[in-house]
This record gives structure tokens, C-alpha cells and sequence, in this order.
């Protein structure tokens, strides 16, 4: 295709809000034809947020939004396909009883007479395909069984087939080898050389610098900087990627460190973490930082007792805790605010009063004889604590804001009045003034001696909360950093470890995470 | 050692009323409300209209009637709010009755004794379903599917086509005996019954283990997360449906003093039927016992005023059919009517994005 002058791909001041959550405040970014882009940011600084406005998936709010300088607006995937739009995910959505060749031309197949689908015309052009992006697959057989790499290069496929001048690949290495990585470059500069544009995102800084021209920061929903590769260094690039100020906004009050609560020693889980060993003492705020995807949250699973591990030991106050047991957990002190509030968190179906009392109703009964009455005269109390805003404790948190739901879930746990408060993303989709209030309470907590474990992709709620911050980093904790150690430089690198510190890929450990 | 001693609440400044609705609407517009209203008219309706509904015999027949539908619907009923189902209830009262009459007439057991033998392997029945259920991870419809076939068989393989018959006349008469004695219409089926009925509405409404049925059928994940054993929890209640289909079997063989492995054939229908019609979601998490009470009484109420008007089986079935269709079209048009409203209420969305 040939290279249009100007600029492929224009977003400006691009905004969008889930609710009272701003997910992109200002968004911009401007990729030219035959340009490599690079977007880079933390977890939560808005490119997922970005590359699906760019996909009609979500609507902008406000912005520039314009493709080879005509402005558009995508209101589903299917136009921003028409107009030459593809995006390569992380985990391609193949149909996987289909054969590679169908997925590739799904919904527009070559019609032959009669209307038949043309299975032969099919065949040649998926093979004209792969020569081309010089990969050898078998266009017959099905999607099911390839391996991530192969099925991200049928996306590439079918995006040329598509005749897309702007490819969007949203970390589309984090589960490929080092062999698997070289070959996507191979096919990302030749699709360079035909004069389309590429947006490239990624944590891999040294991938980075391999194969892009140009990249863009962001940070909190915001555009911090764009500047060609050849002029900048990592050590910039991760500065600009965390540059703020962290002290006042989230204040943890030094509370006395006590005994030793929570003991983990070589977890490991195949395939998701490996020999992980930590522990938490009473008073104290543990945090789990990493990048999504590390395994922080399968790691907190298994502690308590929802997933299954395969080797080590969890020990609470010294006493085992059996696996796969979260009623074993919550016996022996441990209390579990989990990721996903909706699905995990509570049921969100039912009651305030009935989810505030859904732990400790087993206490409630009186004779074995458990009464709305009980449950209310107990609930209440503590929703009144967490200053849960609602008319009336029959009410259904169906309704409720994410804050005052997460509000319901604290209540929840902390009525069983725990040792360890495990809490995976306190504040995700909370807005500011509560995220504060979560904030205090969790400090609060520890000043009267919980022990608990934080974990967080927000890396101020991190740095600004926990005395010991452990960073995980594809199923292993790879540094540990006491609060004074714990700068957002050392913990991004510790969080893309294996990468930035040695400057070259590891195909064999790569290789380990995706088995 | 240090212990987490957090502040107990004491002093907490906020309280929360414990309703957001006053007594009457909560209790006045329910789906069980709207079926026990319906009872009560339909027995209004033909006590005035139809010929001999109102005397002793009519009532003592139905109870008769409807008493294994009742007692099964309880465990059904909790099942169904799990968000699961199961079909092999009346293979497993076929089976029993099969059970019964070998155990008495061939191995020359006492009812009693052979009574309790059912009971225990209609128990077994109900752990094989709810092991593959809850601790296998199979789909409950398939399972029971698969088990309403299988149990239904080696009850007709017990017997063959033959039926026992000869049962001893005390025990014949006492499951057809009345508790107050001739000309009043409550048989004596009604107390075990009552006993089974306070033992399900405790663990359903007044227990910890029935708060986590609801979360099961609500969220499962979320119970799951919250410590609720939802394995254990399926698994005895498919053990609890089990024992009562097998009980419900014994009194089947009993009334009618013929044990034949295709007794009760069809009757899970009927109670699911009943159980839904009484208000309990298909989909799990909600419904309430005195609502299924209801919803076997008003088909039990309907069929025995139908038929004392003298109208075929066939048009009964078509007018319980054509009642459970409108009460399940009922509750998506309720729940249209409220979320129309509540949107109605709501303060009008923000404008949207203009780009």
C-alpha cells in the first residue's frame, strides 16, 4: 500500500470516564506511516484505555480523534476494521475449532459460484499470506494447539488481509520466547517498510529500544512525552513514567511493628509462581507490587486458600494453615478483600446487612437459629463504621459505587476481626475521596496492630502506604525494598527485571512463564 | 504476641434503619403473596361454584394427592435457589417402591425395616448426583438426566413388569388414615410432612448454611470467597433430595399398596412445576418455602376443582401449563415495570459525549 503523506494515526487531549473513574484524562498521540511507535506507562496510565478508543470499543469523551487526517469516531470494532484499524492483543480471540485459514477470513469469505464459500481461493491467499510474512503454518489446520506467537501472526494475517494501515500490538510479548519475539520484529519491521503505522506497547524496555523509532509516555491518563528513541534512555523514560510526587498524598502513620503473623515459605503453583517466600508481621503493610499479570494476585489466592499450590507451607502465627480451604483461612485470622468486588468481593445481589454478616453468621445464631434480626443488629454497627452510604440495610449493593461497595467488603471482613488483611487493588475503580478514606483506614488498621498485605498496581498507592514493598516479577519475588529503598525507579526495575537489568532477553525464562 | 485487636464498633454514630420498606409492602407484593392470594381465591371461587368442593372428602383426597409433590418440593426448592436441578427425584421414589416390595415380600423384611433401607439408598442416590455435581463439576441437568434414566431402570429391573401387592392392611390403611379421626379431611401423611416442613424452612430461613444456599445461587464465586463450603453444601442438599424421594416412594407404595418399579413416573415434573410456580427463580438465589407450599396447593386446588367439574386430565394439564407460562411472563413484565420506573426516577443521564 502506499504511504500517505502526513500522519496515519492523530489523537489529542483524548478523555474518557467509567463513571466518577477517569481512565484518560488526556490521551494524545501521533504515529506517522512507516513509524514504530512505542506507548509506554504504568498499569492504569491509560493506553489499554487508549488503543480501545482507537478500536471502537469505548467512545471518547472529549478529544481529537483523527486517521490520515480525517477525524473519525468508531462506535464498534467492526467500523474501525473499515476504516483500517487492527489490534493485536495480548491473547488472541481465535475461533479454535476452526481452521487457521477460516479464522483468518472470517466473515468475508471469497465466494465462489453459487454463493458457495470458495475454499480453494481461500487456502492459496492464507498461504500468499504466510510466505509473506515468512512464517511457515499449515493454513488447514485448526486454530486449536498453536502456540501464542503463531496465534498472534494469524492476527497480523488477517489484519493485512484487511489491508489495516495502522496495527496496534498491546504487549503482544509478554508470552513469547525469545525466538517467537525476533521473528514478531521480523514481520513488525517488514510491515514498517510497506509504510503502515505501528503502535507498539509494552513494559520491555529493551524491546523497546530494539524496535521502535519513536515513543510516547504516559502517566495517570496522561500524555507526558513523546521523543524519538535514538535521543532518550531507559533510565529517563522510566522516570517520566513515574514522576511524581508521592509523600503527602497517601500518608501511612509508622505504626509499631509487632510478632511475626503471616509465614509463606516456597510457594510454588506450576506455571503461575515459584518459590515464593515472605512474611508479615503484626502492624505492618506489606506490599505486592509488579506489573499485571505477574502473579501478585494468584499468589494471594493461593495464601488463602482459594487456589491450589503445589509445594510449600502458610503458616499464621505460627500454626499451619491447610490448603484449599478459605473457611480454613478465615478460622485461622485471614481475611481476603479480593480483586474483582462484583464477582468476588460480594454478592451483590443480596443485602447490605446480609453481605456485611456473610462471614461471621455462623456466630450470629442463637440456639442454631439465625434471624434478619441478628444479622441487622450485627451488621449495622460496623456499615456504620466504614461510613457505608445506604438508606436502609435491606438494600442491594447492586446499585452501589464501587467505593461504597468496597466499603460493604471491608465491613464485611473486618467484623471477623482478622489477624491478616489480604487486600488485592484497595482502591480500583474508587474515586479520590474515597481512595483517601480507604487509605486512612488501612493505616488505622495497622496502628492497632493488623497485619496486612497490599497488593497494588498503582505504584504511589504502594510507595505511599506499605513499610515493605516485595516486587513480583513473572511468579517470583525478585527484590524486596524497605520503605526507604523503595523508589519508583527500583521498583520498576525490579518489576521488569530480567529484562532492563541484563539488557537482553532470556529466551529460557521467558519460555518457563509461558509454559 | 501481639493480637489485632481492632475497636469493636460500640460507639458507632450512624445507624441504619433495618427496611427501606414498610412492613406491608414487604410482605404484600411478593411473587409468594401473589400465589397464596390465588390459593385463596381459587378455593373462595369453587367452594361457591363447584359441586361438592367443600365437603370433607375433597380436601382429604388432595392432601392425599399432593403429599409426595409436597415433600419432595422441599429439597427441590433449595436446590433449585443453588442454581441447579434435579430430575431423578421420582425415579428415585420408583426405585424405592421397587426396593420396598423385594425387601418385604421376597426377603421377608418388616416394613418397617425395609422402609428405612430405601430411605438409606435413596440417600446413596442423592450422594452419586451430588458427587458428580458439586465435587466432579458436571452440569446438575445432565447428571439427573442421565441418573432419572439410570435409577428408573433398576427399579423396572427389580420388578420387571410385575407389582407386589401384598402388604401388610395396618400399613396399608395408616398411610390413608385421617388424624382426627373419620369424616375430618387431613390424612396422617400431613405430619410427617409438618415435621420435614419446620426441619427445611429452619435450614432455609433461619440458618447460617441456608444464607449460603442463597450466595450460592447468587455468586457462587463470591460464597466461595466468603468461606461457604459450596461443595459440601450441594452435595447434602442431592443427599437430603434423595432421602425424601425415597420416602415420598414409601408412601406412594403404601397409598396404594402396590410396589412396581414404574411408580410415579413423571411426578419430577410436577414438582418443579410447583416449585417454580411458587416464586423460586430457575436461575437460582431466590425464593421462599411458604411460596412453593403455595404453589402445590394451587395446582393440587385447581386439578381437584377441574375435575369435580368433570373436565379430562388433558384440559387440566393444558390450564397448569397455560398458569405456570403466565407466571413466569409475569415476572419479566414485574421486572420491566420496575426497572422502567426506576429509570423513570432516576435523575436524567448525562448528556453524552459529544466529539
Amino acid at each position: 500500500m502506499a504511504a500517505p503523506e502526513g500522519v496515519a494515526l492523530e489523537l489529542h487531549d483524548v478523555a474518557k470516564s467509567f463513571g466518577s473513574v477517569v481512565a484518560l484524562r488526556s490521551g494524545s498521540l501521533t504515529v506517522s506511516p512507516g513509524s514504530i511507535h512505542a506507548l509506554v506507562g504504568e498499569n492504569g496510565a491509560g493506553k489499554s484505555t487508549l488503543v480501545k478508543i482507537v478500536a471502537g470499543v469505548h467512545r471518547r469523551d472529549a478529544g481529537v480523534f483523527r486517521l490520515h487526517g480525517a477525524d473519525v469516531d468508531f462506535g464498534s470494532t467492526a467500523e474501525s476494521k473499515a476504516s483500517g484499524v487492527a489490534v493485536i492483543y495480548q491473547e488472541p480471540t481465535l475461533f479454535p475449532d476452526l481452521s487457521v485459514t477460516e479464522n483468518i477470513f472470517m466473515g468475508r469469505q471469497p465466494l465462489g459460484r453459487a454463493r458457495r464459500i470458495d475454499r480453494a481461493a481461500m487456502y492459496a491467499e492464507a498461504e500468499r499470506l504466510f510466505d509473506r510474512l515468512g512464517v511457515h503454518i499449515d493454513p488447514r489446520r485448526p486454530a486449536q494447539g498453536l502456540s501464542i506467537a503463531d496465534q498472534q501472526i494469524i492476527e497480523i494475517a488477517k489484519a493485512i488481509s484487511l489491508d489495516a494501515s495502522v496495527l496496534i500490538m498491546d504487549e503482544p510479548t509478554a508470552a513469547l520466547s525469545g525466538v517467537e519475539v525476533e521473528r514478531l520484529f521480523a514481520v513488525a519491521r517488514s510491515l514498517r517498510d510497506e509504510g503502515r503505522a505501528l503502535v507498539f506497547i509494552s513494559h520491555r524496555f529493551d524491546e523497546v529500544f530494539d524496535l521502535c523509532d519513536t515513543v510516547t509516555v504516559m502517566r495517570d491518563g496522561d500524555y507526558v512525552s513523546t521523543d524519538a528513541v535514538a535521543d532518550t534512555s531507559i533510565d529517563q523514560i522510566v522516570s517520566r513514567m513515574v514522576g511524581r510526587e508521592v509523600a503527602e498524598l497517601f500518608p501511612k502513620t509508622p505504626a509499631e511493628i509487632g510478632d511475626v503473623v503471616l509465614e509463606v515459605e516456597g510457594l510454588s503453583s506450576l506455571g503461575t509462581f515459584h518459590d515464593v517466600s515472605f512474611s508479615v508481621r503484626a502492624g505492618e503493610i506489606v506490599g505486592l507490587a509488579g506489573l499485571v499479570g505477574a502473579g501478585r494476585s494468584e499468589i494471594a489466592r493461593a495464601v488463602f486458600g482459594v487456589d491450589r499450590y503445589d509445594e510449600g507451607a502458610v503458616r499464621l502465627a505460627g500454626r499451619p494453615v491447610p490448603a484449599r480451604s478459605p473457611r480454613a483461612a478465615i478460622r485461622a485470622g485471614m481475611a481476603f478483600v479480593p480483586e474483582d468486588r462484583r464477582k468476588q468481593g460480594l454478592v451483590t445481589d443480596a443485602s447490605v446487612a446480609r453481605n456485611v454478616a456473610a462471614v461471621i453468621r455462623r456466630g450470629l445464631t442463637r440456639a442454631g437459629v439465625l434471624t434478619n434480626r441478628d444479622e441487622n443488629r450485627a451488621a449495622g454497627p460496623w456499615a456504620a463504621k466504614l461510613e457505608v452510604k445506604t438508606s436502609a440495610l435491606d438494600m442491594h449493593a447492586t446499585t452501589m459505587s464501587g467505593g461504597n461497595q468496597q466499603k460493604v467488603v471491608l465491613a464485611k471482613w473486618l467484623a471477623t476481626e482478622p489477624r491478616l488483611l489480604i487486600i488485592d487493588e484497595p482502591t480500583r475503580g474508587i474515586d479520590v475521596g474515597t481512595k483517601a478514606e480507604v487509605h486512612r483506614l488501612l493505616s488505622d488498621l495497622a496502628g492497632q496492630g493488623l497485619a496486612i498485605l497490599m497488593i497494588s498496581s498503582e505504584l504511589p498507592e504502594v510507595l505511599g502506604m506499605a513499610d515493605r514493598v516485595l516486587v513480583v516479577c513473572e511468579g517470583r519475588i525478585t527484590a524486596e525494598l524497605s520503605r526507604e529503598e523503595a523508589t519508583p525507579e527500583a521498583v520498576m526495575h525490579a518489576a521488569t527485571a530480567n529484562v532492563t537489568h541484563t539488557g537482553e532477553l532470556h529466551p529460557t525464562e521467558t519460555q518457563e512463564v509461558t509454559a | 504476641m501481639s493480637t489485632a485487636t481492632l475497636d469493636r464498633p460500640d460507639r458507632a454514630v450512624r445507624t441504619y434503619p433495618a427496611y427501606s420498606k414498610p412492613l406491608w409492602r414487604r410482605a404484600l407484593l411478593t411473587r409468594e403473596f401473589a400465589v397464596i392470594a390465588t390459593v385463596v381465591a381459587v378455593v373462595f371461587y369453587s367452594n361457591a361454584n363447584v359441586p361438592n368442593f367443600d365437603g370433607p372428602l375433597t380436601m382429604y383426597y388432595l392432601f392425599l394427592d399432593i403429599a409426595p409433590i409436597l415433600l419432595i418440593a422441599l429439597p427441590m426448592t433449595m436446590i433449585i435457589i443453588t442454581g441447579e436441578i434435579d430430575l431423578s427425584v421420582a425415579s428415585v421414589m420408583g426405585l424405592s417402591s421397587a426396593l420396598i416390595g423385594v425387601l418385604h415380600a421376597d426377603a421377608g423384611l418388616s416394613i418397617p425395616v425395609a422402609a428405612v433401607l430405601a430411605i438409606a439408598i435413596g440417600a446413596v442416590c442423592g450422594a452419586f448426583n451430588g458427587f458428580l455435581v458439586a465435587y466432579v463439576g458436571l452440569p446438575s441437568l445432565a447428571v439427573t438426566i442421565g441418573t432419572l434414566a439410570l435409577y428408573r431402570g433398576i427399579a423396572v429391573g427389580l420388578l420387571g413388569t410385575k407389582a407386589i401387592t401384598d402388604f401388610p392392611e395396618e400399613w396399608t390403611d395408616l398411610a390413608k388414615e385421617r388424624i382426627f379421626g373419620d369424616g375430618t379431611s387431613y390424612p396422617t401423611i400431613l405430619i410427617p410432612f409438618v415435621v420435614l416442613l419446620v426441619i427445611f424452612v429452619w435450614l432455609l430461613h433461619f440458618s447460617a448454611f441456608g444464607r449460603g444456599v442463597y450466595e450460592i445461587g447468587l455468586n457462587d464465586e463470591a460464597a466461595h470467597f466468603s468461606g461457604v463450603d459450596v461443595e459440601r453444601t450441594k452435595l447434602l442438599l442431592f443427599v437430603l433430595s434423595g432421602a425424601v424421594s425415597a420416602f415420598a416412594g414409601l408412601y406412594f407404595t403404601l397409598r396404594f399398596g402396590s410396589a412396581r418399579g414404574d411408580n410415579a413416573n413423571g411426578l419430577e415434573l410436577q414438582v418443579i412445576a410447583a416449585v417454580l410456580l411458587g416464586g423460586v427463580s430457575i436461575f437460582g438465589g431466590r425464593g421462599a418455602l411458604h411460596g412453593v407450599i403455595a404453589g402445590v396447593v394451587l395446582i393440587g386446588v385447581i386439578s381437584s376443582a377441574m375435575r369435580l367439574q368433570g373436565e379430562t386430565v388433558n384440559v387440566i394439564n393444558i390450564v397448569i401449563g397455560a398458569l405456570l407460562v403466565f407466571s413466569v411472563i409475569a415476572t419479566t413484565l414485574l421486572g420491566w415495570a420496575q426497572a422502567f420506573l426506576a429509570h423513570r426516577r432516576a435523575p436524567a443521564p448525562r448528556p453524552g459525549a459529544t466529539p
